[in-house]
């Protein structure tokens, strides 16, 4: 993957009002996303999280505030100068029928094409290095279809490298995946965001690891940010009952000394 | 002479239905072995990737409808000699079979092969967009606004000058009230779908109201008019047609990039710098102009949209700029061959191309489909 | 006019305002079946409505009392009575029948093909009907309605039996994506056959035409008595079919991992669905759009259940087929518009408005 050391992206959301037609899902809400590092938003199911990235992401038009990448309004700019930019996995993507892995990740590189530019050097090298990075090179002329979950939510991932832009987002990238390919994945994004300078935003649902992985976390609760900042600072037995509404002991991670939070049985 | 003339619609049938045959062979086989290969273009600024196997099947295509198109010249109630015929089509333009070659079954051809190209590719935009096999533009109604202004020119025995204009500007308008009414905060493909079923419903029952209503003579000619006929193909038909596959062809060529990017969904889309909407309401427009112009010329021949792309799809895979040329290849070669065996396999009594389209076409379709999922 | 207008608007606004008080009821949490109870009462009463409307109107015009005294008064002298009962309850029964029957059918194919676009005609059966019978008009000259009712419920039959052991080759079984190919291929090889039919010989096109239109007036009632214990079968098994439809809706594998013989529903489905259907078109010819429109009508007012799908659509198919009937007696006076003609012209408007302003739920 190319690295871009002087990746100096900036990212934020101002103000941001987000409903889906209806009700006011986020009120107000404000955050700005430190540049060439790995935020993590938390929170319980239906606080918004996922609504959240996906107005980051410019797929959810906000009723009023702005996201600005580089001080600038995407939404005032060309759509596929913005796509160079930023990236979406979103949570349940759809593939079409009998497509191969590599074609799939062939169509991440849309934003760098144009009508004769359709197929340059940089994009061979960016899906051949997507590939690599997610092991899926020997894969590469499969059908989706006869993947593995695990697999699957790889190529989708392989698709968003084969991007290269300067923020990543991520709804839930470990889900359907299995303990060892969860590390896999995070390993992955880790290394992008340190020696590739990415930015990542990502929702996850498992707090330890967004604690192991994270640079920041971001813990959200009925549409507000509760409280953001390193995990060491911010994760306490009390954050974690103000954000989840459970009690929690908070001890020492013996492999990383980061925060790990053990939930309490209702039973003890 | 006398003789020749007894014996050649037998030799002729089987003929005809023999290399068409053949040529479907011939074509899978090609499929069974070119293994999927790529080739980069790449010229300064200008950089493209070339599937391999997609060019040489689009050759394959293109020999077959070459070897279909010579032996439609030769094969007919009036026997040339072989040689004659081809030279009269293509040199030899003051020869005594002039009218016979150049008037009647040279444009007819040409006609049959440039419709079927409109249809196959019409169908496959209309599938991957809408992401349903299902999908063609018969069934979401773009065919039935055709026929509806034709039939009820034919009832009422009205000019017949005007009866492509007026299939031409039912189809488009159908078109266009369909991605109207569907329109809702944008399109959502499931309601296009049903929108269209729904118009579709509203004029096939205005076309069975004119059937009912108006004397039988006429509604025969609608009849025949709506099982989609190439009786009567000329030069100006296949011009026509031409002209409009030189603007339209290499448009959805050039909107394929866009159409991968809508399949992966909307959000997907979004994110990787698609306007979703507009690439949408192109995509649409061309399909619906492939498919207004081939239906002014030759009638509702629904199944070619329908079944091509699938035959298409499952010798090729997913769409790409070459899929959709080999796509519209094999439109040509299927109609030109159905059209020729509707013309000869009954000889004298000519069936309706349609009729063999889906006679034929059907089964040689549900072969596919069982092959390839044994395969799998 | 205005009675069209009245009717009309009964047709339509009743299932919105039924549906809309059981979704609303639902909301509040409320319990559950009392909101079904409401809806299926106001269906019903619909139903009667229709029936009574269907007596009443036609080109002969009737009085109430006239109507009310045919049924439970019958004076065999009165000329309006004997339009009543020789013609207009023969002809009220056959449209009940064939809309449920029609309704019914659409729904479960839904079901098992979850396909939106899934509609009995996806099966074959109207393709195989019409090409039995214009065959039959062409080789053997059959003309009277008695003699299109077997033909046109054996080719019903027999086209979506060869969809089902065509679909049924490959892996898995009849899955549902081959399943619809396979009927839409059927179709268009019959409907290719029919129309070459229908072009060669001029007498066969002046006869099945009109058949082809679909209409249940002057059918042969006694023919179709015979299909009558057929019909009852096939709608007790359909409703019942809903817990399972149900379940096979959540994906095949779901429905496995659930202890489902998947199999076996497809089968019993798939013959419910052939003797439903069979049977509507032998009564009513090719009635498009009933049993396209009413599932999605139906589900866009109680949800994705099937069980209550299936109910819904039994009452209210026959609202739509012979709500229309009425309104094609009415609006060319003294003729009539066949009855198909007029489900699908009015049946579209009001799926595209269901389509546009409802939330569409998916199969």
């Amino acid at each position: 993957m190319q690295t871009n050391p002087n990746n100096t992206t900036t990212f934020s959301g101002q103000d941001l009002h987000l409903s889906y037609g209806g009700p006011m899902i986020v009120e107000g809400l404000t955050v700005t996303i430190p540049t060439q590092e790995i935020t993590a938003i938390i929170g319980p199911n239906g606080c918004g999280k996922s609504t959240l990235l996906k107005a980051l992401a410019r797929i959810l038009i906000p009723a009023q505030g702005k996201v600005e990448v580089n001080d600038i309004n995407i939404h005032s700019q060309p759509t596929k100068e913005i796509a160079r930019q930023l990236g979406l996995l979103p949570q349940n993507p759809r593939s079409p029928d009998a497509i191969t892995v590599s074609d799939l990740i062939r169509r991440g590189r849309y934003p760098h094409q144009s009508i004769f530019r359709q197929w340059s050097s940089d994009d061979e090298t960016s899906v051949d290095m997507a590939l690599s990075l997610t092991g899926l090179t020997n894969f590469s002329e499969r059908p989706i279809d006869e993947l593995s979950g695990g697999q699957r939510q790889r190529v989708w991932i392989a698709m968003l490298l084969a991007q290269e832009t300067p923020i990543m987002l991520l709804d839930e990238p470990t889900t359907h995946l299995d303990i060892a390919h969860q590390i896999e994945v995070l390993d992955l994004l880790k290394e992008l965001a340190k020696r590739n300078n990415r930015t990542i935003v990502m929702v996850l649902h498992d707090l330890n690891l967004a604690v192991r992985y994270a640079d920041n976390l971001v813990a959200m609760r009925d549409g507000k940010i509760k409280t953001a900042g390193k995990p060491n600072n911010v994760v306490t037995a009390q954050m974690i009952h103000e954000v989840f509404s459970i009690e929690a002991q908070i001890l020492q991670d013996p492999v990383t000394g980061s925060p790990l939070c053990i939930p309490m049985m209702k039973s003890t | 002479m006398h003789y020749l003339a007894i014996t050649t619609p037998t030799l002729q049938r089987s003929l005809t239905v023999l290399a068409g045959i053949a040529l479907t062979i011939f074509l899978i086989r090609l499929a069974d072995h070119i293994q999927p290969r790529h080739h980069t273009f790449r010229w300064q600024n200008i950089s493209s990737r070339i599937q391999l196997r997609v060019v040489w099947l689009s050759l394959g295509a293109t020999i077959a409808i070459i070897v279909l198109s010579g032996i439609g010249l030769i094969v007919g109630d009036y026997p040339i000699p072989a040689t004659k015929a081809i030279a009269t089509a293509l040199w030899e333009r003051n020869g005594e079979y002039d009218f016979i070659i150049n008037s009647l079954r040279f444009p007819r051809i040409v006609v049959a092969i440039l419709a079927g190209m409109c249809f196959a590719s019409s169908g496959l935009i209309f599938q991957s967009l809408i992401n349903n096999p299902l999908v063609s533009p018969d069934i979401i109604g773009i065919n039935s606004g055709a026929a509806v202004l034709a039939v009820a020119i034919l009832a009422i025995g009205g000019n017949t000058e005007h009866l492509p204009w007026a299939a031409f500007l039912g189809a488009l308008l159908t078109a266009g009230l369909i991605y109207l009414l569907s329109w809702r905060k944008g399109i959502s493909p499931t309601r296009l779908v049903l929108v269209g079923i729904g118009i579709n419903s509203v004029l096939g029952a205005i076309i069975t109201y004119i059937t009912i209503k108006y004397p039988i003579e006429r509604v025969v000619a609608a009849a025949r008019w709506q099982a989609g006929t190439l009786f009567g193909a000329r030069w100006d038909d296949a011009r026509t047609l031409a002209i409009g596959l030189l603007i339209l062809l290499p448009a959805a060529f050039f909107l394929t990039n866009r159409l991968k990017i809508l399949q992966l969904g909307d959000e997907t889309a979004i994110t990787v710098g698609s306007k979703i909407e507009r690439d949408r309401l192109a995509l649409l427009s061309v399909a619906s102009l492939l498919a207004a112009l081939a239906v002014s010329v030759v009638g509702p021949l629904g199944f070619v949209a329908l079944i091509v792309p699938q035959a298409a799809r499952l010798l090729v895979g997913s769409i790409t700029g070459g899929v959709l040329i080999f796509t519209a290849l094999l439109g040509g070669f299927f109609l030109l061959g159905a059209d020729l065996i509707a013309q000869r396999l009954f000889a004298p009594v000519m069936l309706p191309a349609g009729v063999i389209t889906a006679t034929f076409g059907g089964p040689y379709f549900l072969y596919l489909l069982a092959r390839y999922n044994r395969a799998n | 006019m205005i009675t069209i207008a009245l009717i009309f608007s009964a047709i339509t606004i009743t299932p919105i305002l039924a549906g809309l008080l059981s979704n609303r009821r639902e909301k509040d949490a409320g319990p559950f079946i009392s909101n079904h109870v409401l809806g299926l009462t106001l269906s019903l009463i619909l139903v009667v409505v229709i029936i009574l409307i269907s007596l009443r109107f036609g080109s002969l015009q009737i009085t109430w009392e006239a109507a009310w005294n045919a049924i439970f008064d019958y004076d065999p002298t009165n000329q309006s009575q004997i339009v009543v009962r020789e013609l207009r309850l023969p002809r009220t029964i056959l449209g009940l029948a064939a809309g449920s029957c029609l309704a019914v059918a659409g729904a479960l194919t839904q079901g098992i093909t979850r396909n939106p676009l899934g509609a009995p005609g996806i099966l074959g059966v109207n393709a195989g009907a019409a090409f039995a019978i214009v065959t039959a008009i062409y080789a053997a000259d059959i003309v009277t309605p008695e003699g299109y009712v077997w033909f046109a419920f054996f080719g019903a039959a027999g086209a979506s039996i060869l969809v089902y052991f065509i679909a049924q080759f490959g892996n898995g079984g009849a899955t549902p994506v081959k399943l619809v190919l396979a009927g839409v291929v059927v179709t268009a090889l019959l409907g290719g056959w029919t129309t070459s039919l229908l072009i060669l010989d001029l007498e066969t096109l002046d006869e099945a035409r009109f058949w082809l239109a679909g209409s249940i007036a002057s059918r042969g009632t006694d023919e179709i008595a015979v299909l009558f214990p057929i019909i009852i079968i096939g709608l007790l098994l359909g409703v019942a079919l809903g817990k399972q439809i149900n379940i096979l809706s959540l994906g095949e594998d779901i429905a496995m991992a659930l202890g489902q013989r998947i199999s076996l529903i497809r089968v019993v489905a798939g013959i419910v669905i052939i003797l439903l259907c069979g049977s509507a078109v032998a009564i009513a010819g090719p009635v498009a759009f009933v049993g396209l429109a009413i599932p999605h009508m139906v589900r866009s007012l109680v949800g994705p259940d099937y069980r209550w799908i299936l109910i819904y659509s039994l009452f209210l198919g026959p609202c739509l087929l012979l709500g229309a009937d009425v309104i094609g007696r009415l609006v060319v006076r003294p003729t009539e518009l066949q009855v198909g003609i007029v489900t699908a012209a009015a049946g579209a408007p009001f799926l595209i408005y269901l389509v546009r302003f409802t939330k569409l739920s998916d199969v």
